[in-house]
């Protein structure tokens, strides 16, 4: 059944998978064993993404039936759930960007493969970056941004980490709509990601998982 | 105002086009500076239009996508730009007279002013959830201003659709619309809005659409004297209308990238019924621009239907055959579609290539040029591709060598015009000015 149940999400069979949920619940079987399956659907997902197979209607659906579950799952929840992630990467688009399709692609590609993903969302100030920086001691920090003026805030963004004396154990990646190699130069990034999966990759590279 | 002739359902499209195109190229009702300015202007347009028609004029041309760099230019904050149209004005004829461009970019489409009285809730800007100082114009929030249940309602009546549903949740001052009854009916108009007058909540509503109003005359004033000022000094604007793909009117503004991505799943016979639905407004809104302006040149910028939002697959079946049919008509009415295809369009090359020679002039941004160059470039002028990264943190020789390889790479046998793959509301000043220079440099046809 739980082959099955993998397959029915990574395949996004809204109705079949919602309805398979209810009867496994109703079976009373463990629901921690329903959202493993769903993880697993999910990284199924995102395998198909980086293949070139799926591309954001998947992804963005996938998310919307993944909400479901969840929603069916979390009343026969006793306790919390916690999951073994492999690294800790914050994220955020920079101080006067409000763009986030990107971004939340990249914490969905994160995510499923096995990363603890802190999102800060959209316009971070850079005291919101240090801030997060410094609680989750994570050793990669993601900066996003689409438009021109992300060139400086990411700039200034990766200038201040540096003030804090938090640069020397953290890696950088830039990404989205206008970044590129240049800008990465121009703000003293560790790297640039053109796409989600590089995003992945880079950090799989720097926790030394790849 | 352009008028067509007493034939002009005679005439083939290219006819069609050349009329326009030449009315446009005239320069007629403009008051030149001089003789010079006159003879730039014309100079220009012919350029720009031969390249569109994929003919070889004299050198490639250069049309420096200057978006908000006027602003940097002149000192000025957006912030300034924005509020005060006679600096703006200022601002853009100053950069008008110290950069050379075969085109003037245009002013500044965004009324803050009115966005303010009229609480804009979809857009951000310098003093409206963007800093004072922000070096970002102004930025759309995204949201499902229609909700997924609501496509029957618009299509039923669009009017009605605007008023009560789409309008409140963007557009703070008709909030008390959500909660009347429609409109549409074919009587008791005249006491409807009677009794709203005497509510205070309407009452409201009235005075801001009226103090909102009155900030248009100056706004627009600023606008056409800039636009017209460039024009005379011989600088031609490269734009008539703009228009959107009929995916894109769902996908950017009223369902949204989440909304619509699930509808394709869900409802994805909806999104077909819809597009068709709007795909002739969109029409006769581009023609009715174009005609306006006397530029048959429609700017229409893209955004979901790129390589990294959906497959070849999605982009075959949502994206491309309402798109197509509504080039084909702009293009069968005399226009001239400038599609815009922000981000990257490598694996759309093919598909774009199936258009009438000479139709369409695509303006891309990530795209491959060589690529482009051999597929499209086959049967449409090809534009764009400078990098605005380059273009505010590279150096002028980094600037240059981009720009003589553009021209190596898609100038040969004309149809080809050097300009960003997006626009530059940042950029070092003497950058701007060896882009021009390289297509001086570089691109003259022997």
């Amino acid at each position: 059944m739980s082959g099955d149940y993998v397959n029915l999400l990574a395949d996004l069979k809204e109705d079949e998978v919602l309805a398979l949920t209810k009867k496994r619940l109703d079976a009373k079987e463990d629901p921690m064993k329903i959202l493993e399956d769903s993880r697993k659907g999910m990284e199924v997902v995102g395998s198909r993404f980086a293949g070139g197979e799926y591309f954001l209607p998947e992804l963005v659906f996938s998310g919307e039936l993944l909400k479901q579950i969840n929603e069916l799952v979390k009343p026969h929840l006793k306790g919390a759930v916690t999951q073994k992630k492999i690294g800790k990467v914050v994220i955020g688009t920079v101080a006067g960007d409000i763009h986030d399709i990107g971004l939340n692609i990249v914490d969905f590609m994160l995510d499923v493969n096995g990363f603890e993903v802190t999102n800060l969302g959209v316009d971070v100030p850079i005291e919101k970056f240090i801030k997060a920086v410094k609680d989750t001691k994570t050793t990669i920090l993601g900066l996003s941004g689409f438009l021109t003026p992300a060139f400086d805030a990411m700039k200034e963004t990766v200038e201040a980490l540096e003030k804090e004396g938090l640069r020397k154990n953290l890696k950088i990646m830039i990404g989205g709509g206008q970044m590129d190699d240049d800008v990465r130069k121009y703000a003293k990034a560790d790297a640039y990601g053109k796409d989600a999966m590089a995003a992945v990759a880079l950090s799989k590279k720097w926790i030394g998982a790849a | 105002m352009f008028k067509r002739t007493d034939n002009w359902s005679e005439l083939t499209w290219q006819q069609k086009r050349d009329l326009r195109f030449n009315k446009w190229i005239s320069g007629e009702g403009i008051k030149f500076v001089d003789k010079e300015a006159e003879k730039n202007y014309q100079a220009r347009a012919t350029r720009l239009a031969q390249a569109a028609k994929m003919e070889i004029p004299d050198r490639v041309p250069c049309a420096v996508p200057t978006g908000w760099f006027p602003a940097m230019n002149a000192g000025i904050t957006l912030k300034e730009a924005m509020y005060n149209p006679e600096k703006m004005k200022w601002a853009w004829l100053k950069f008008v007279d110290e950069y050379d461009s075969d085109t003037f970019d245009g002013t500044i489409l965004f009324q803050a002013p009115v966005s303010d009285i009229m609480i804009d809730k979809t857009m951000k800007w310098p003093g409206h959830g963007l800093p004072d100082n922000s070096h970002s114009a102004y930025q759309y929030i995204e949201g499902e201003y229609m909700k997924a249940d609501e496509y029957d309602i618009f299509m039923k009546d669009p009017f009605d659709f605007q008023l009560r549903y789409l309008l409140p949740r963007t557009t703070g001052i008709f909030e008390p619309f959500k909660d009347i009854p429609s409109f549409s009916s074919y009587q008791g108009l005249p006491q409807r809005l009677m009794a709203m007058s005497l509510d205070p909540k309407f009452q409201k509503f009235l005075k801001a659409i009226q103090d909102a109003g009155k900030q248009i005359p100056a706004l627009r004033k600023a606008d056409s004297e800039t636009t017209q000022a460039a024009a005379a000094k011989g600088f031609p604007m490269f734009r008539g209308g703009l228009a959107i793909a009929p995916f894109d009117v769902f996908a950017d503004n009223l369902r949204g990238t989440q909304g619509i991505f699930t509808d394709m799943f869900r409802q994805p016979d909806k999104i077909h019924e819809a597009m068709e639905f709007v795909l002739p407004k969109l029409l006769s809104g581009a023609i009715s621009m174009a005609d306006a302006t006397d530029c048959p040149v429609v700017m229409m910028p893209l955004h979901k239907g790129d390589d990294a939002f959906m497959s070849d697959k999605q982009f075959e079946t949502f994206y491309w055959p309402t798109f197509k049919r509504l080039l084909l008509e702009m293009i069968e009415e005399g226009l001239v579609p400038f599609p815009v295809a922000e981000g990257a369009y490598n694996r759309r090359l093919e598909y774009i290539s199936d258009m009438p020679k000479s139709g369409v002039i695509w303006m891309f941004d990530q795209t491959d040029m060589a690529n482009a160059k051999k597929t499209v470039g086959r049967v449409s002028c090809i534009a764009g591709n400078v990098p605005v990264s380059l273009a505010y943190t590279g150096s002028v020789e980094e600037m240059e060598a981009y720009c003589k390889k553009l021209i190596e790479t898609c100038a040969p046998g004309g149809g080809y015009i050097l300009s960003g793959g997006t626009t530059f509301d940042m950029a070092k000043p003497e950058n701007l000015r060896i882009m021009m220079e390289s297509a001086k440099k570089y691109g003259y046809y022997k």
